[in-house]
């Protein structure tokens, strides 16, 4: 087998350091701290990116907290709010019904003298439409009309009769 | 028809029997050291935030060594990571370029595999005496073994140190040669036996997937018992 040939033994050792030798030097010199620096960056743009995230993060639940507590004050206001126009709106229905109660108890008073206004007046038209009946009849009956005294009188008789 | 070890033969290009001739060998050398630097140099060019598929590649590769030796010797590892990253990608680009019909295994010469070896054996005990000095030598004498069994214990576990650069060595060679020597054996038969030569070429196609896997699987293999051996150094067990 030719790997036992020892010709080429020296050759083969000379060149297997000279070319390890350099590549060694290349490697160490730029090879391994180019990858070295690109996994470094890396690595240090992740945990950046990772805090900055965690900042936002803390400050978008700031955020959060700031707009709920603002909804619960606003919802508190307004439950305030509707809780003062309630009242309000009560308390209106009230003076607006007691004010119309009392219109009312006017009206109905102002028209009950109306009516008993009326009612003496249409008795007193009675009285003498009564007195105008009774001289017509008594004519047609007797051929002569009593004279006006005596027929009130009669008709008072009768209407105080009749209550 | 060519004999299967033919393909393993080194052949000066430049330089005829000199030490320094520039044969196939160095060719192939060259190729996959320039591979591995126009790989990793032109994956990384966009140095992009979110990367290429050439750059994940390029970026899988670091991580899978940077793993390796965190897992395999900790953190006093890291300042050999250059060297473990150089010898990964250097043995994996030679061992898969050997699959390329017409080319040259580096790998598959033991001088090679053996100097790879023996560089990192004698470099693995100088940086065990460096770090703990005389008392590496307990290393031959594990702690809490009764001290009549150093007799016995002692030449097992210096035999079983000075076997490493050779069982490193072998076990890359040997599988870079052998695997190589079927395919060209197998190969021989499609065309000599003509038409029924499908039959061999049929069999070659999972052959030589099983080939590259082996490849792949070598290059981790030798780079992670140099890590262990870094460990060894390192930490003693």
């Amino acid at each position: 087998m030719p790997q036992f040939d020892p010709t080429y033994f020296a050759p083969q050792i000379v060149w297997l350091a000279i070319v390890f030798v350099v590549l060694y030097l290349l490697m160490s010199r730029v090879a391994l701290p180019r990858i070295a620096e690109v996994l470094e960056a890396r690595s240090t743009q992740i945990s950046h990116d990772l805090e900055r995230a965690r900042a936002l993060k803390a400050e978008t639940d700031q955020m959060v907290a700031a707009y709920e507590a603002e909804l619960a004050k606003a919802r508190s206001d307004a439950a305030g709010i509707i809780a003062e126009t309630n009242q309000e709106i009560a308390k209106k229905a009230a003076d607006r019904q007691s004010a119309f109660g009392q219109d009312l108890a006017k009206k109905v008073e102002a028209a009950e003298s109306r009516i008993g206004k009326a009612r003496d007046e249409a008795k007193a038209h009675v009285r003498e439409i009564a007195v105008d009946v009774a001289r017509e009849v008594a004519q047609k009956l007797l051929g002569k009309a009593p004279d006006a005294q005596a027929a009130t009188r009669a008709v008072d008789d009768v209407l105080k009769d009749a209550g | 028809m060519a004999s299967p070890v033919e393909q393993f033969q080194v052949q000066p290009l430049v330089g005829g029997e000199s030490a320094v001739a520039f044969t196939n060998s160095s060719l192939w050398m060259v190729i996959s050291a320039v591979a591995v630097t126009v790989f990793l140099m032109a994956s990384m060019r966009g140095r992009a935030l979110v990367p290429t598929r050439m750059q994940s590649l390029a970026e899988i590769f670091y991580d899978v060594i940077a793993n390796m030796i965190r897992d395999n010797v900790g953190s006093g590892g890291r300042k050999y990571f250059p060297f473990i990253f150089t010898l990964f990608m250097f043995i994996l680009f030679c061992n898969v370029f050997g699959m390329i019909p017409g080319g040259f295994t580096v790998t598959s010469h033991i001088v090679v595999t053996f100097a790879l070896a023996a560089f990192i054996f004698i470099a693995v005990t100088i940086i065990g005496f460096a770090t703990h000095g005389l008392h590496y030598l307990r290393m031959f004498f594990p702690h809490g073994a009764p001290l009549w069994t150093a007799v016995i214990l002692i030449p097992v576990e210096i035999v079983s140190y000075l076997s490493r650069p050779i069982s490193l060595s072998v076990r890359l060679f040997a599988n870079m040669t052998v695997g190589h020597v079927l395919l060209k054996v197998i190969a021989g038969f499609v065309p000599a036996l003509g038409i029924a030569g499908i039959v061999p070429f049929v069999f070659l196609v999972p052959l030589s997937a099983l080939e590259l896997f082996i490849a792949v699987l070598q290059a981790y293999i030798f780079t992670i018992l140099s890590c262990v051996y870094l460990n060894d150094a390192l930490h003693m067990h």
